[in-house]
């Protein structure tokens, strides 16, 4: 009975909420790395040290305003720009001459420069844990229908998932470059055979991928302690998403990133100690009803 | 318009195209006949910079662009139809057209629909669920959009039926009205006839024949070893 009674008490319905707000940083992050995946065939295994980057760049420019309110969203609009730029150096300088190289050798190398990445870093900002603070307009709790207390920067969060899901809706099947990089995912010659500079679309697919990398760190820094080490998880949990929500479709990815972040908060509540499996068993009962992912992969 | 001299193609390290010649005027209509596996495709490829020779070179307009990017030579007025027809089927018929649309070119969409008012009547349908011979006209209207003073016209009839053969040919004789060049390569010689004035054979990956129409019409030897007619 009491079993019964926890599935519909404030508690679980805040468990909900939890998991739901851990799904938006989720999909931020999954949608760049399956958008990367479906057009550029990349396996972006440094996806994850972005995400990191753009925690600590959001670390350093909240501190340079003060750590009030301005520096919060300087840091949300500038962390993921400045992630934004170091992926453009990168593909410019190194992946425009790759794309024809076998998967394996763009997992290594991907997975290479992951690591100069953790080392560089640990360079600048240090092995301490940073913390960033939570602005003014969201500390505090909001209280749910039970009374039960709520973080006022999770309901930002729960809000900036519907936002970065139509942002890109729009930008993928309404905009000429997002038409140009469906083509592209599928038929990468024939597009450049109707006049199109195809080395500049994936140039422009790339960096908004990464540029999700980076909101993704940006979004999540006042909710965790920053520190090196938060890349690895993440990349984990990221490929998983992608690969149960079908390789290269973005509502794969947020399909994926739900059932990864419910299972995960629920699990929690049915087992405490073993919370963390629930999302890895969902990732098994899937792939093994559906191999090829939930939904229509590009690849 | 088009010179291609002595180029030799490989896939890999097979050798397909040997020694392969060929020009194409101003508002010319020529036709690259063989059979299947002849090395039409691959000579198409050769010239739309996707498959370069690694001898011999390819002038364009007075331009050895032997070895540039397919989408420069698009934007030099190069428009290709490949065989295999690769509309790109998740999206739109309006959207095929709208993303090889070039800006520098007279060429837009309603000029094209004005040309194939079928395709107004299925503007918003997915690429990937039109019929063959739908398709076919896509990608030709798609590579139209491109706004070419030269099209390779790889096979468009091939696997048809004779109706819309005949639609196809119609459309094509209207683009060399408009004053476009056209390479077409056919195994369908009968209907290629039909539209081309002068014609090379190719066969093995070699040009076995070249003259006009009338030419290949008399000899009797050429059309029976490479074309089968
Ligand atoms: N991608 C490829 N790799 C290796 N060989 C190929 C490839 N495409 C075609 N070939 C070979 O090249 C030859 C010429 O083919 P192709 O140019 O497609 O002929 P056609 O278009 O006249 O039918 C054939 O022997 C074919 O097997
Ligand atoms: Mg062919």
């Amino acid at each position: 009975m009491d079993f019964i009674y926890s599935f519909i008490s404030p508690g679980f319905l805040s468990q909900i909420l939890v998991g739901l707000s851990r799904t938006v940083i989720l999909f931020i992050v999954a949608s760049g790395l399956s958008l990367i995946l479906g057009v550029l065939r990349i396996p972006n295994v440094f996806h994850g040290s972005l995400y990191m980057i753009g925690a600590f760049m959001s670390y350093t420019i909240s501190v340079a305003f003060g750590g009030g309110d301005t520096g919060f969203w300087l840091a949300l609009i500038g962390a993921p720009i400045g992630v934004a730029l170091i992926s453009l150096v990168i593909e410019r300088g190194l992946f425009q001459y790759l794309y024809e190289r076998e998967h394996l050798m763009l997992i290594l190398f991907t997975f290479a420069i992951s690591l100069v990445f953790g080392d560089l870093v640990k360079l600048v900002w240090g092995a301490e844990y940073k913390s960033v603070p939570v602005p003014q307009v969201f500390q505090g709790f909001v209280s749910l229908f039970g009374g039960l207390p709520f973080p006022k920067y999770n309901t930002f969060l729960l809000f900036m998932g519907p936002v970065v899901a139509f942002a890109l809706w729009l930008l993928v099947t309404k905009t000429k470059m997002g038409k140009i990089s469906q083509a592209a995912a599928v038929d990468r010659e024939m597009v450049g055979a109707v006049g199109i500079n195809v080395s500049w679309v994936f140039a422009t697919v790339f960096v908004i991928g990464c540029l999700l990398a980076g909101l993704g760190g940006a979004l999540v820094a006042p909710t965790v302690s920053v520190t090196l080490g938060m890349d690895h998880s993440l990349i984990m949990e990221g490929f998983l998403i992608v690969i149960i929500g079908g390789l290269g479709n973005i509502w794969g990815a947020l399909l994926g990133a739900l059932i990864f972040g419910l299972t995960q908060s629920l699990g929690i509540l049915i087992w405490p100690q073993f919370g963390i499996v629930f999302p890895y068993c969902a990732v098994i009962v899937v792939l093994l009803i559906r191999p090829t992912g939930l939904l229509k992969s590009t690849w | 318009m088009l010179n291609v001299k002595n180029i030799h193609t490989y896939y890999g390290l097979s050798h397909i195209l040997f020694d392969v010649s060929l020009t194409v005027s101003e508002g010319e209509v020529v036709g690259l006949l063989g059979r299947n596996g002849a090395g039409k495709s691959t000579t198409m490829r050769s010239i739309m910079g996707l498959t370069p020779p690694k001898e011999g070179t390819i002038t364009f307009k007075g331009e050895d662009v032997t070895g540039k990017k397919p989408f420069l030579l698009v934007r030099d007025g190069m428009g290709y139809v490949p065989d295999d027809r690769r509309v790109f089927a998740d999206l739109t018929v309006d959207d095929n057209l709208e993303i090889a649309y070039q800006k520098s070119k007279e060429w837009n969409k309603e000029r094209i629909y004005t040309i194939f008012p079928a395709l107004t009547y299925m503007k918003t349908r997915r690429a990937g669920n039109l019929s063959g011979g739908e398709q076919q006209m896509l990608t030709i209207a798609r590579a139209l959009m491109n706004g070419p003073d030269l099209l390779l016209l790889d096979e468009p009839t091939e696997g048809l039926a004779p109706l819309i053969v005949r639609d196809l040919e119609e459309q094509i004789l209207k683009l060399k009205d408009a004053g476009i060049s056209i390479l077409l390569s056919e195994q369908n010689v009968r209907s290629a006839l039909r539209m081309i004035s002068r014609a090379y054979v190719i066969d093995e990956g070699a040009i076995r024949f070249s003259g006009t129409v009338a030419e290949l019409e008399a000899n009797e030897e050429v059309k029976k070893k490479y074309l089968m007619v």
